[in-house]
């Protein structure tokens, strides 16, 4: 196996195996605990964690931080690098911290805007866009120098990941922009929640005849919905979440009681299908602060055990 | 909610019909830029203060009202389908966001279109630049805010990528 990094998701990608990646949101507190409280039950349940960085613009401890914490505890996390809170002097020195710090894994992303978090008063910095920062990262990593051309005495090694959203126009352009993100370094992506899977078909199909499935894993993104309100509210109010109106009818036709029941069985489902879509190479959980619902579902949905260590 | 005035300055940027006629931007396109590349050099003989001042200001104007121009200094219009990127309120200049909402408007300013769905349909109608909206745009050289992308064009300046870019 040819390796970037010590990336343990690289490891099961490229050894072919189904990979699981989830989603640890970060605290509201200074306390380490409270990372490790939910870090350990994601642990046992995918290959990789990652932690977000102030998702949906709301503050709370940084990637960096969590990341931190998480390696010193052994676990894999993956650092989220957003564009909207750090100009280019200050991710880079950032990258450079996390892979001194044990990181191995980091996803670039342009990150939601100020306008929809806790504190939209803020200024936006948005100094780099994410294709760009995948070229920054991957030249560091490959040629171990900074964006100033300036010499790095020992290179960060990563593993590149971006994301993308199949689910939000223009749709026609979705899979090139794909591969524009390929080109400028990403090595996985981790997609939108999927819940439209019409579309997601449609657009996996794209990018498989433009032969895309081979030069990027792709990790399709999943999660339950809480209840029909919580339906109602992500695919209005959470930017660029698809909800389409079967699955809609569907959650309201169940009594109220059984919702939650019912948004975890879908999610199951969705699971199930994205396997069976050819170019998928694994998922990618995400449920705000429910991290015992995400280890149910992965256990439900077939995808344990996650023998990760052994190699 | 309030408006501040950038987002009205956005919320009307350029000329709309212009902006749906790229065909026509591509050729003036070409044309102005081997007109200024025969005007420039002769003014700057005369006096480069003026010639400057006269650049900066003419593509404030004329950009201005046709695109919104935010006078970034390195302007990619033509790989854009002639919509200026910088009106994004994410200054992204590789293409959308994640955030485009299901009607194709803005994250942010829920009652604009998002720049992105409509540079990339501009874009489609193109002839001469239609695929250069796949090129992969440097980072922004913030220091060139404000000057004049002609002159940059010129000068090589707006092709100047730092050392360590790829
Ligand atoms: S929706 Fe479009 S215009 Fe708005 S921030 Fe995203 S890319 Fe920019």
């Amino acid at each position: 196996m040819d390796l970037v990094s010590n990336s343990r998701l690289e490891r099961v990608l490229k050894s072919g195996r189904f990979a699981v990646t989830a989603e640890l949101d970060a605290p509201d507190s200074a306390n380490p605990d409270d990372v490790y409280k939910n870090a350990l039950v994601l642990s046992e349940v995918c290959d990789a964690i990652n932690a977000t960085d102030a998702a949906g613009a709301n503050c709370h401890m940084s990637s960096m931080g969590c990341c931190a914490l998480l390696t010193r505890a052994g676990y894999e996390p993956i650092l989220q690098v957003g564009c909207r809170d750090r100009n280019r002097i200050a991710i880079q020195g950032d990258l450079l911290g996390a892979a001194a710090m044990g990181v191995n894994t980091v996803l670039c992303i342009t990150g939601d805007d100020v306008s929809n978090g806790d504190q939209p008063e803020a200024k936006r910095v948005f100094d780099f866009d994410s294709i760009q920062l995948l070229q920054v990262v991957r030249t560091m990593r490959d040629k171990g120098v900074l964006l100033s051309g300036r010499k790095l005495s020992t290179k960060p090694r990563f593993f590149i990941g971006a994301v993308e959203n199949p689910f939000a126009p223009p749709y026609d352009w979705r899979p090139l922009r794909l591969a524009k993100k390929a080109q400028a370094g990403a090595e996985f992506i981790q997609t939108q929640y999927c819940f439209d899977m019409p579309r997601f078909k449609q657009f996996m199909q794209r990018v498989c005849d433009l032969g895309l499935d081979k030069r990027v894993y792709i990790l399709a993104g999943v999660g339950p919905l809480r209840s029909f309100k919580g339906a109602e509210f992500m695919r209005d109010r959470v930017p660029g979440v698809w909800i389409p109106d079967d699955l809609m009818h569907r959650m309201e036709k169940t009594p109220k009681n059984k919702q939650t029941t019912e948004g975890k069985q879908i999610c199951i489902e969705i699971i199930q299908q994205v396997r069976e879509i050819a170019g998928v190479a694994g998922v990618h959980v995400m449920a705000y602060r429910q991290e015992e619902m995400v280890a149910d579902i992965i256990q439900k949905a077939g995808l344990l055990p996650r023998k990760i260590n052994q190699n | 909610m309030s408006i501040s005035p950038l987002k009205e300055a956005r919320r009307a940027p350029g000329s709309e019909w212009l902006k749906n006629h790229p065909r026509f931007l591509e050729q003036t396109y070409l044309i102005s830029k081997r007109f200024i590349a025969k005007t420039y050099p002769w003014m700057q003989k005369l006096s480069p203060r003026i010639a400057n001042k006269l650049m900066v200001r003419s593509e404030e104007v004329l950009k201005g009202w046709a695109f919104n121009c935010q006078m970034c200094g390195q302007c990619i219009l033509h790989s854009t389908g002639m919509t200026c990127p910088m009106n994004c309120p994410k200054n992204l200049r590789n293409g959308p966001c994640g955030g485009v909402r299901h009607n194709g408007n803005c994250e942010v300013m829920p009652d604009m279109p998002c720049v992105w769905v409509q540079a990339w349909e501009r874009s489609q109608h193109m002839t001469v630049y239609v695929n250069d909206i796949q090129t992969l745009q440097p980072p922004v050289n913030r220091s060139l805010q404000g000057t004049s992308s002609w002159a940059n064009m010129l000068d090589g300046k707006d092709m100047q990528t730092p050392k360590g870019w790829g």
